[in-house]
């Protein structure tokens, strides 16, 4: 019994589905952004992966790159976050289907 | 990575790290879906040990399991309690048929794809690697990405701001 690339890649599709269910079906805006948080793990998770059993001249750009994953993931959380506190401050409510000024 | 160590390891992390990211979609109040979150990203960290990425993981740890879900617990704190449910929208039908084609056609393609693997052993080091290159052949992305940061920082707390606290008016 071993453990290959096989079975990482798919954990990392598993949870990449579950963060997409979460951000297209949950009601709250806090609960579509964790599903988003959960799809960048699942990416990062894959990433580190390949750069582990894959032949490559240089299998640490794998773990650069989740490091700048990481790094844009931190600032989108906070610019979302923010925008989750202003949205409640305007409309009184974070329920993505309350939100409807688009909607005709 | 074949020892025994490994890859128990690598069944209870991972069973770990599905189950409460599950965990996140069924419980019904919004913080107890953070608290499985933050254990989801625990698991994920574990994971990235047993592939010997150690420097990834402590990031992991620092920034994710701390930095990102205390944000996150922050929001939640600062929006009204009637709406820390964690219920579906009507879209939920739609979105569990997508994720479930998600997930079985991304784990067809890894099963069936017949990927170059190497038989190298794992990183002895990571951490400085990583550090020679960030600063070397990647240094233009480094430095974008604290611009980045820096706008992020300021955009977060511009949107947040009471209105009154601007001096002056």
């Amino acid at each position: 019994m071993s453990v290959d690339l096989e079975h990482y890649l798919i954990v990392g599709a598993v949870l990449f589905s579950i963060g997409l269910y979460l951000a297209l079906g949950k009601r709250n805006f806090i609960g579509v952004l964790m599903g988003i948080e959960l799809m960048f793990n699942a990416v990062n998770l894959t990433f580190v992966a390949f750069s582990r059993f894959v032949q490559s001249p240089n299998p640490l750009v794998g773990h650069v790159f989740v490091v700048f994953v990481i790094t844009v993931a931190a600032a989108e959380a906070a610019t979302a976050l923010a925008l989750a506190v202003l949205l409640y401050r305007v409309r009184d409510t974070i329920n993505i289907d309350r939100i409807d000024l688009l909607k005709w | 990575m074949d020892d025994t160590g490994t890859v128990v390891a690598f069944y209870v992390l991972s069973a770990l790290t599905v189950v409460s990211a599950l965990a996140v979609v069924i419980v019904r109040n919004l913080i107890h879906a953070v608290v499985f979150l933050i254990l989801s990203f625990v698991g994920i960290a574990g994971l990235y040990i047993t592939l010997s990425a150690d420097f990834v993981a402590v990031t992991q740890v620092l920034i994710y399991a701390g930095a990102v879900s205390v944000l996150i617990l922050f929001a939640i704190v600062l929006t009204p309690t009637g709406d820390r449910g964690n219920q579906e929208t009507f879209l939920r039908l739609p979105a569990l048929l997508l994720a479930l084609l998600v997930a079985f056609t991304l784990g067809y393609v890894a099963i069936d794809t017949d990927w170059a693997i190497s038989d190298r052993e794992g990183f002895q080091q990571t951490a400085s690697t990583i550090g020679e290159a960030l600063l070397d052949k990647y240094v233009l992305p480094f430095e974008i990405a604290s611009v980045l940061l820096l706008v992020a920082m300021l955009g977060a707390i511009v949107l947040v701001r009471p209105e009154s606290s601007v001096e002056g008016e």
